[in-house]
């Protein structure tokens, strides 16, 4: 017989330890084993795919973050464009008003010069004009024409008008100094007394009359008493040529300076 | 000239007696125990593990991927007991290259033993899925005539089982004993390799077919025809 029934029991016996044996050293232990390992990847997978949707979701944050900054930055630099451009537009107002206001008086500084200048040659031409004719007519002055002069004199006394005799009258009247006739040359004698007399049928009265001569009157002649003056004298011409001159001269127009308009016209 | 381990016996107390199938089985039992203790003892759960541990992952995870392709539901439930029917049988002829070693499963006591352990547990399995009615009534199908014939059916599947395997063990052994008597040199390596091979493969054949037929007890959702060999 080539079963022996002992041998078959113990062999039962001996399979189901092994199966005990095998269940608690191999399967159990190695199951155990993979599925911790499963565990642990599925839980590092799913870490992994929380981590990726964080990344994700702080790159979103991040890129709508960099959008945001780009259109800030945009905007800063246009408003900043902006700003410098109003800037230049001003700073060029500015510095065209400046240049205008430089030029206006660069201009008036000349016209001003310009007019200093030609006052300046005005002065001395008329000084030098008065002064050749001072001279001329000084050097032509004698006695001869101071005597027609005198004449000149008496005449121009005789011929006034009422109202100017009235107030030479009544001035001389009031007055109780001596006339005093002045002339530049010693008038002689006869002209003298010639002038006393149209002086004493003119003023009317009896006065005293006094000679006096004075050579800055180049020639002519001058009566005075008390402050009154009737005179007829190159002096007292010459003197109303210069007012008049210089009247004429004032009331002139400002000569125009004309001055290139070389600003700098650089539109922005 | 011995045709079964069974003779081989060292030490005998009336019933009592220690042959060599028991020896050698301890022997296995031994190795098996002790090899999966040392392995199993430093488990890594990371992705960096030692050789062994990836032999035994290959392995149990292969015998668990063979039961649930034959269409049990639970595997794990059933990888106890298949597994060690796989192991205990492929480790048996695999020791042949062991000189001196008779293999257990050569001893028609071993393999009846493992057919009768297939053929308690077949109902047990049976009758904790489907309860006793439902286990019962299969003997039942398609009709009541079938009854005698199932029953034969399991009584006959139960003995093929263990005579296949013996039969198969023994006969390389035995080829073997009687080869070396004839050309003793480089031709019994090949009959050897040969039996190697064909252990193997009676190996996956009964843990297949016990798997089957715990597939069939408990209505599996893909029942397959028992293909015997």
């Amino acid at each position: 017989m080539l079963i022996d029934w002992f041998t078959v029991l113990a062999q039962v016996i001996n399979f189901l330890i092994l199966v005990w044996l095998l269940k608690r050293f191999l399967y159990r232990p190695i199951l155990d084993a993979i599925d911790a390992r499963e565990k642990r990847i599925a839980s590092a997978m799913a870490d992994a795919d929380a981590k990726k949707t964080e990344a994700e979701q702080e790159r979103d944050a991040f890129q709508h973050k960099n959008e945001a900054f780009d259109q800030q930055r945009a905007m800063l630099l246009s408003q900043a464009t902006d700003e410098a451009k109003a800037e230049r537009l001003r700073l060029l107002d500015a510095a065209r008003q400046e240049s205008d206001s430089l030029r206006a008086k660069r201009q008036e500084a000349l016209i001003s010069e310009q007019q200093g200048l030609s006052e300046a040659l005005t002065r001395r031409a008329r000084e030098e004009v008065f002064a050749i004719a001072r001279k001329t007519l000084a050097d032509l002055a004698g006695e001869t024409l101071e005597a027609r002069m005198a004449d000149v004199f008496l005449r121009r006394l005789r011929e006034m008008d009422d109202a100017a005799m009235a107030g030479l009258k009544s001035a001389f009247a009031a007055s109780s100094s001596p006339l005093l006739v002045r002339t530049a040359f010693a008038l002689p004698p006869p002209q003298r007394a010639a002038i006393e007399t149209a002086l004493r049928e003119t003023l009317g009265g009896k006065m005293q009359v006094q000679f006096e001569t004075v050579p800055d009157l180049v020639s002519g002649i001058e009566i005075g008493s008390n402050g009154h003056k009737l005179a007829w004298s190159i002096t007292d011409y010459l003197a109303s040529l210069g007012k008049g001159v210089d009247a004429l001269l004032k009331a002139q127009p400002k000569p125009e300076v004309k001055t290139g308009q070389n600003a700098n016209e650089n539109g922005a | 000239m011995h045709l079964s381990p069974d003779e081989i016996i060292y030490w005998q107390h009336g019933v009592f007696k220690l042959n060599a199938t028991i020896a050698y089985t301890w022997g296995l039992m031994v190795v098996l125990a002790l090899g999966s203790k040392l392995v199993t003892r430093k488990l890594s759960t990371g992705p960096q593990r030692s050789r062994w541990q990836n032999l035994l992952e290959i392995i149990v995870t292969g015998i668990n991927q063979q039961i649930a392709e034959v269409g049990l539901r639970r595997p794990q439930k059933y990888l106890g007991f298949l597994g060690t029917l796989f192991l205990f049988v492929a480790m048996a002829s695999l020791f042949t290259i062991i000189p001196g070693y008779e293999p257990p499963t050569g001893s028609l006591s071993t393999t009846a033993a493992l057919a009768i352990c297939v053929f308690v547990a077949v109902p047990l399995f049976g009758i904790e899925d489907q309860g006793l009615g439902g286990y019962l009534g299969d003997y039942l199908k398609p009709t009541v005539i079938m009854l005698p014939f199932n029953i034969i059916s399991e009584l006959s599947r139960t003995l093929a089982l263990a005579v296949r395997l013996f039969g198969n063990m023994m006969s390389g052994t035995m080829i073997l004993a009687i080869l070396l008597t004839i050309t003793p040199f480089v031709f019994p390596i090949a009959m050897s390799a040969l039996g190697l091979l064909t252990g193997m493969v009676q190996a996956y054949i009964f843990s297949i077919l016990a798997t089957v037929y715990i597939a069939a007890a408990t209505r599996a959702r893909k029942p397959e025809p028992g293909t015997e060999s």
